[in-house]
């Protein structure tokens, strides 16, 4: 029973992990929590949809097209909205910015698909295997080698290549990172596209593990991501994968062994706590005041 | 009597050895210099006294109190004030209210009497408006009282510090590099400043300071650090001569 | 008063100068913390549902008169502002925010499961005894106890801690303290406003205190300028009547909201009235020039 417990919870840890990631890797560069984050996982699942019910594409590339959709749609909005306040106003403003294409989009979205619950179409096939007394579905499989696979290839991404090697100087030290020659703006650009890409991955596979997509969809999910991110400590990679997970299981748990109609409080409450105790997150560094 | 007295104060910040069993002993009234190259600990040891780090090992005692432990609130109610090296203002707040704020220590009006104006409270904060502009004429800034504290030039913005800082009626002052990006003749003001002060107001300044012929005319004594440790300490001559000193900070300038 | 106020006002414009009325003591409180002390909430809704349900219910159920079940709203509200402040508020910047929220969202559910409160459906009923004069004296009295305040010994130490909190600390400012100080009366003034939102509404339900709620107050307190009194009061003015003025624009008024909002920090990122205050003012009739200013942080 728990492990079985453990294992929808790590199903669901890992989608939030994939959102949490975009906030993390935006709010350790330019110190933004980009409120918008989980409107672009609802359009990335609203984008997969689309393209598997309108176009029959197979599912895979589905998933491909609702990424690069939603990372120039990530760009965009980098672009729009955050880069004009950037140097001449207060992080607040930011924030504020980032609520307004928040509801912006998600307002769009009720306009374009209205407010119902869509479905993904019944085309996978979905096969339960026992393993000992676990009940695994072939769903619960695919979405977690999908999002490891992202987490793996994100962590190359960051740790072995050039790219990835501006976005750390980035976030160590924005002006010292310009000064060295780094086109600091394109190295923000690119961290909106892939955490944008990462957010619709989660999107179209919440999408179809959930079997609903609706508009707003992004709201809770997108809140429940950011806690993640502050949970494992804001800013860092491994944390909010950690912080995906931790919160993903604990939220199953505790519906399953207190109430489910508290499901959302549950995660809030955990994240209290824990930031109660250890003010940093679970892999956030303690940050000496710096006088 | 020793006014501040520091004994084998030690810091360690992750395995590094930020200070090393440093002893300072500051009498009343007595200018006194700490010097050193970068990174010796000089600002380490304001924010030890200062009660914004909490020391490894040591102790810190401040006339015949012991400052360790204590936040930095209490340590500035004690009558410590300080500047920062790395300017530390109140930005969108005016010339004025910098230093008002500085009495804050020194003062009692609370939630509700400030709020409903209760005449404790007026007659308090009559005497906090005229102290503030008394502090002001004194470091030359009383014609920018109305200003945002953002818009004083770098040379006016370490004077609004000390006057903030001596709102707290110290007895004891630290100054952080007062004359770091001063021209000559703002640095000659300062010296005047910083004598005025002590001889005025009657109290003790210890100052970290990167300018030796400020440091040399003005201290009436010196301490050296050098990678966390003490090396030296005198009267401004002797230090200059010392053997050490030479080599470790005062030749590599020559 | 209130009658005559009736018989010449038009109903929906009454009900829209209610509603700024309660907005307005609504910002003003979350001003006191973000705007003023600069910690970020990002859960008022909360306070003021704990208000509006803790005074309905005395209301309905336990037939206390409307004055006391106004002030227990807004006292019980103050108080789980202080207890949720004492160990978060030495909490960085963001985490703050998130904690905000997270507690908005525990109180939500808990409402939504709370049998007394009507669950989802919520409670209808309440007695409308708000009234238009009530809500407006409330308002004058607040704003002049808001400007005491902050130009006092204890505003400026808000201030100060919001500049520089390390600076703040080396004048004696305990910002602990004084930062709980703030938070507990902010949410007091949340309580407030919800009590007098419940009594005027009629009916209310968990999700009228939703996250959005929370970033609607905020935004008031952005808009206008933050720290500013004169500022969240425009603020509040501005955006109570935005949506109203945006019904035209039938379903697509969200969207245009969310536009407004990214333009409007675009072209006054700082908010429409920056941090005026009275000595700018007297500056400008001096001739001076004011400079304009920035956010440290």
């Amino acid at each position: 029973m728990i492990w079985q417990q453990l294992l929808n919870g790590l199903t669901l840890g890992s989608t939030y992990a994939l959102i949490a990631l975009g906030y993390t890797m935006v709010y350790g560069i330019i110190q933004l929590i980009n409120f918008a984050h989980g409107e672009i996982y609802m359009i990335g699942a609203f984008v997969g949809l689309f393209l598997v019910v309108n176009t029959g594409l197979n599912i895979g590339v589905a998933l491909l097209g609702a990424m690069a959709f939603c990372m120039v749609l990530g760009m965009l909005v980098e672009l729009i909205a955050y880069r004009p306040l950037r140097g001449r106003a207060s992080r607040l403003s930011g924030i504020i910015s980032a609520i307004g294409v928040s509801i912006f989009l998600s307002t769009l979205m009720v306009l374009i698909a209205q407010t119902n619950t869509r479905r993904y179409p019944d085309i996978f096939n979905i096969q339960t295997f026992q393993v000992g007394d676990l009940q695994v579905s072939s769903l619960q499989v695919i979405i977690l080698v999908v999002a490891t696979l992202l987490m793996i290839g994100l962590q190359l991404l960051v740790q072995k290549t050039r790219v990835g090697k501006a976005m750390r100087a980035c976030s160590q030290d924005l002006e010292a990172a310009y000064l060295m020659g780094i086109n600091v703006n394109r190295i923000i650009s690119f961290t909106f596209a892939i955490g944008s890409a990462l957010a619709a991955a989660g999107g179209v596979m919440v999408g179809i593990y959930y079997n609903a997509v609706w508009p707003y969809m992004g709201t809770m999910a997108g809140l429940k991501a950011f806690a993640a991110a502050i949970l494992g400590g804001i800013g860092s990679i491994p944390g909010a994968m950690i912080g995906g997970l931790t919160l993903g299981v604990l939220e199953i748990l505790g519906v399953a062994f207190l109430s489910s109609s508290y499901k959302d409080a549950i995660a809030f409450g955990i994240l209290i706590l824990v930031l109660i105790i250890r003010p940093q997150g679970i892999m956030g560094q303690k940050i000496t005041k710096k006088v | 009597m020793a006014v501040l007295q520091l004994e084998e104060i030690t810091m360690e910040f992750g395995g590094l050895r930020a200070l090393d069993l440093v002893d300072i002993k500051v009498e009343e009234q007595q200018i006194y210099g700490i010097i050193g190259p970068n990174g010796a600990g000089k600002t380490t040891l304001f924010n030890i006294i200062t009660g914004i780090y909490l020391p490894t090992g040591g102790k810190v005692i401040f006339k015949d109190c012991l400052l360790n432990k204590m936040h930095p609130w209490d340590v500035a109610r004690q009558g410590i004030g300080r500047t920062f090296q790395n300017i530390r203002l109140f930005n969108k707040l005016s010339v004025l209210d910098n230093v008002r704020v500085g009495s804050h220590g020194v003062s009692k009006s609370g939630f509700f009497g400030s709020m409903l104006g209760l005449p404790s409270s007026r007659r308090e904060e009559k005497m906090i408006v005229e102290k503030a502009e008394h502090l002001l004429e004194l470091v030359g800034l009383g014609e920018k009282k109305l200003e945002y504290a953002d818009n004083l030039a770098y040379g006016e913005q370490r004077r609004l510090e000390i006057a903030r800082a001596m709102a707290l009626n110290p007895s004891l002052l630290l100054l952080d590099e007062p004359a770091a990006g001063m021209n000559s003749t703002e640095k000659v003001e300062l010296m005047d400043l910083i004598w005025k002060i002590r001889n005025e107001m009657q109290l003790t300044i210890i100052l970290v300071e990167h300018d030796m012929n400020l440091v040399m005319n003005i201290c009436e004594q010196i301490a050296v650090l050098d990678y966390g440790r003490k090396i030296a300490d005198g009267p401004p001559e002797v230090v200059k001569n010392d053997e050490r000193v030479i080599q470790s900070y005062l030749g590599a300038e020559a | 008063m209130d009658a005559l106020i009736s018989q010449y006002i038009d109903p929906y414009y009454l009900r829209i100068l209610m509603l700024i009325g309660i907005n307005i003591i609504l910002a003003l409180g979350l001003n006191l913390i973000t705007g003023v002390t600069g910690q970020l909430s990002m859960g008022h809704a909360g306070f003021m549902s704990i208000g509006a349900y803790t005074s309905a219910i005395l209301s309905m159920q336990m037939g206390s008169p409307f004055f006391l079940s106004l002030l227990a709203g807004a006292m019980v509200a103050a108080f789980f502002g202080f207890l949720i402040g004492i160990p978060t508020l030495r909490l960085e910047g963001d985490y703050l925010a998130m904690v905000t929220i997270g507690f908005a969202e525990i109180i939500r559910v808990f409402f939504l499961n709370f049998e007394p409160g009507g669950k989802a459906v919520g409670l209808s009923g309440i007695p409308q005894n708000t009234t238009f004069v009530l809500v407006w004296t409330l308002v004058i009295i607040i704003i002049i106890l808001n400007a005491k305040l902050l130009s006092s010994r204890i505003g400026r130490a808000f201030y100060a801690i919001r500049e520089n909190e390390i600076a703040a600390e080396a004048s004696g400012i305990n910002s602990t303290r004084l930062k709980v100080l703030a938070f507990t009366a902010g949410s007091f003034l949340a309580g407030l406003g919800g009590g007098l939102y419940a009594h005027y509404m009629y009916f209310i339900r968990p999700q009228d205190f939703a996250f959005m709620k929370s970033i609607e107050l905020l935004n008031m307190v952005v808009l206008g300028g933050m720290g500013s009194i004169p500022g969240t009061i425009l603020g509040s003015v501005i955006l109570t009547l935005l949506p109203e003025m945006l019904r035209i624009v039938a379903e697509y008024r969200l969207l245009f909201y969310g536009a407004l909002l990214v333009i409007l920090m675009i072209f006054r990122p700082n908010g429409l009235l920056g941090d005026v205050r009275v000595y700018d003012i007297k500056k400008k009739l001096q001739g001076k020039k004011v400079g304009l200013w920035q956010s440290s942080n």
